[in-house]
């Protein structure tokens, strides 16, 4: 089977610093693959390298066993909350519908009826139908955060790339979002960075951690010698003093 | 007062058509501008401007047709830089925009005789728009008008998100440069009404001030476009009635309509 994602000894650096350090990491069809670790480890690097924003040093990177640039049609993304002017004018229903601009075609793109089809879909799916004359800003932070997945949705990709979906919004809201992935998960594979290791815990297939290296043992868990590697510091501030079991602890309370 | 036969003077009819030509230009484009947070950008373009006046001047072309051909190449050069220079295009900015002056200012020195109206393209006067102006500013109009109506879905993608817009492989760069012309066409349209040191005010001030009360960025362009025209009419009016340059009671008028704007206006200023 071709993997969904491939990432193959992949090296980045700028400035002199070497951010990613050969990296090579594989995100098979109905993974959900989660890519964690401390801030400037390189995560945000990764995943526009993947997409094809930034070209690697070295290494090679594939979509369905294609080039980036090419593959990238299949992939949904939402990016870092906030990294886009939130004022823009524009409503949501005109977000989700940009969204299509992917399957648009010629120098005008213009949209056709299919397109408006899907954006229906998708705003029904993420129970956005009720706002979608709505402004961006005048949405809650979680409201925000449904649009631009569903904007990501409705170009019907087969790979869906997170970088820190929920780092702004409470965790309530949090959980409400892995839910609506927990459901998406079942027809699509993806890819997310995150900090909340807690929160994403229940969920995952798989775990990696990123910093400047890549840990993973292609298991759901984060095992002590990952987080010793990557964090360098001692596994037990980390996992509250209970290495091994700071996974299954917070499953259980969020299971509540 | 204006009596109703100032309408029939050719001048004041050029003045009237000026106004509008460039309401409708600078409410469009002056939206991206605002969006897209170009306005710094698009201040280096405008007075880099001042460089094709005195490129005219020196060469015997038209000034503005020197200004329209310097300010093209400086907003392609600007484009091309940015995509290098990163967090740098601050002074990449300034400098262009000192620069271009600084050509201009050598040009005009260099030229035989003296530049009588000099004056007017770096403050603007309305009311002196001779009638070959007004024809070229109404095509410069319909192509703005016609290359936004054409890819209006993806400059709004571009403008709103380009990085996702890269993602949907539309041509990012290709579009962002056209922005980069269309502004420069609209500061050439502009010199006329407000003049170089002023051209910025026109482009950034109804649109900004649109901002706050519209939905999406069609809407946006339209409260802009209807703004800028009370701007510019408005200002024209007053300047004839207390006697004082026109371009410049325009700016102030339309500054003082963003400022009351905002109380008003429906998203948080910032």
């Amino acid at each position: 089977m071709i993997p969904a994602i491939e990432v193959k000894d992949v090296s980045f650096g700028k400035n002199g610093a070497l951010i990613l350090d050969r990296v090579s990491l594989s995100v098979m069809e109905g993974d959900m693959y989660a890519l964690i670790g401390p801030n400037g480890g390189g995560k945000t690097t990764l995943l526009r390298i993947i997409l094809g924003l930034i070209p690697a040093r070295t290494g090679t990177v594939t979509i369905y066993g294609r080039d980036p640039r090419e593959g990238r049609q299949m992939v949904g993304y939402v990016p870092q909350f906030r990294t886009f002017d939130f004022r823009y004018p524009i409503t949501v229903k005109e977000m989700v519908l940009s969204g299509r601009l992917s399957h648009t075609r010629g120098v005008l793109r213009r949209y056709r009826e299919e397109d408006y089809a899907t954006t229906r879909e998708v705003l029904k799916r993420l129970d956005l139908t009720g706002l979608m004359d709505r402004t961006l800003s005048h949405l809650s932070g979680g409201e925000q955060q449904r649009a631009i997945l569903a904007r990501a949705l409705a170009g019907n990709p087969r790979v869906l790339i997170l970088d820190e979906p929920t780092v702004y919004v409470d965790t309530p809201t949090a959980f409400e979002f892995f839910d609506i992935l927990e459901d998406l998960k079942r027809s699509m594979t993806i890819l997310l960075v995150s900090h909340d290791i807690g929160v994403i815990s229940r969920h995952v297939t798989k775990v990696a951690c990123l910093n400047h290296t890549l840990h993973t043992h292609n298991t759901p868990e984060i095992t002590e010698d990952m987080i010793a590697a990557t964090y360098h510091c001692p596994v037990d501030i980390i996992a509250h003093g209970l290495p091994h079991r700071v996974f299954g602890d917070h499953a259980e309370k969020e299971g509540q | 007062m204006i009596g109703p036969g100032i309408l029939e003077y050719e001048f004041f009819q050029n003045a009237l058509l000026a106004g509008l030509f460039a309401s409708i230009s600078c409410g469009i484009i002056g939206s991206y501008v605002v969006v897209k947070r170009m306005v710094s950008i698009s201040g280096g373009i405008s007075h880099a401007a001042f460089g094709g006046v005195g490129l005219g001047y020196l060469f015997g072309v038209d000034p503005l047709a020197g200004a329209f051909g310097f300010t093209t190449v400086v907003a392609l050069g600007i484009g091309v830089l940015k995509e290098k220079a990163g967090q740098n295009l601050d002074t990449l900015v300034a400098a262009v925009w000192a620069a271009g002056m600084a050509v201009g200012i050598i040009c005009i020195g260099l030229a035989p005789g003296y530049a009588p109206d000099l004056f007017s393209y770096l403050f603007g006067n309305i009311l002196l728009v001779p009638r070959s102006d007004i024809v070229m500013m109404a095509v410069l109009c319909g192509v703005v008008i016609f290359v936004v109506a054409v890819l209006y879905t993806q400059l709004q993608a571009v403008t709103f998100d380009e990085e996702y817009a890269r993602v949907m492989n539309l041509p990012v760069t290709w579009l962002s440069l056209l922005l980069l012309v269309l502004v420069a066409i609209t500061v050439v349209m502009l010199i006329r009404v407000v003049g170089i040191i002023l051209v910025i005010a026109l482009l950034t001030l109804p649109a900004a001030t649109a901002r706050g009360f519209a939905k999406t960025l069609l809407s946006m362009m339209a409260v802009s476009v209807f703004l800028g025209l009370v701007f510019s009419l408005g200002g024209l009016w007053l300047s004839y009635l207390l006697d004082i340059p026109s371009g410049a009671t325009i700016i102030l008028f339309a500054t003082a309509g963003y400022v009351i704007s905002l109380p008003f206006s429906r998203i948080a200023a910032g």
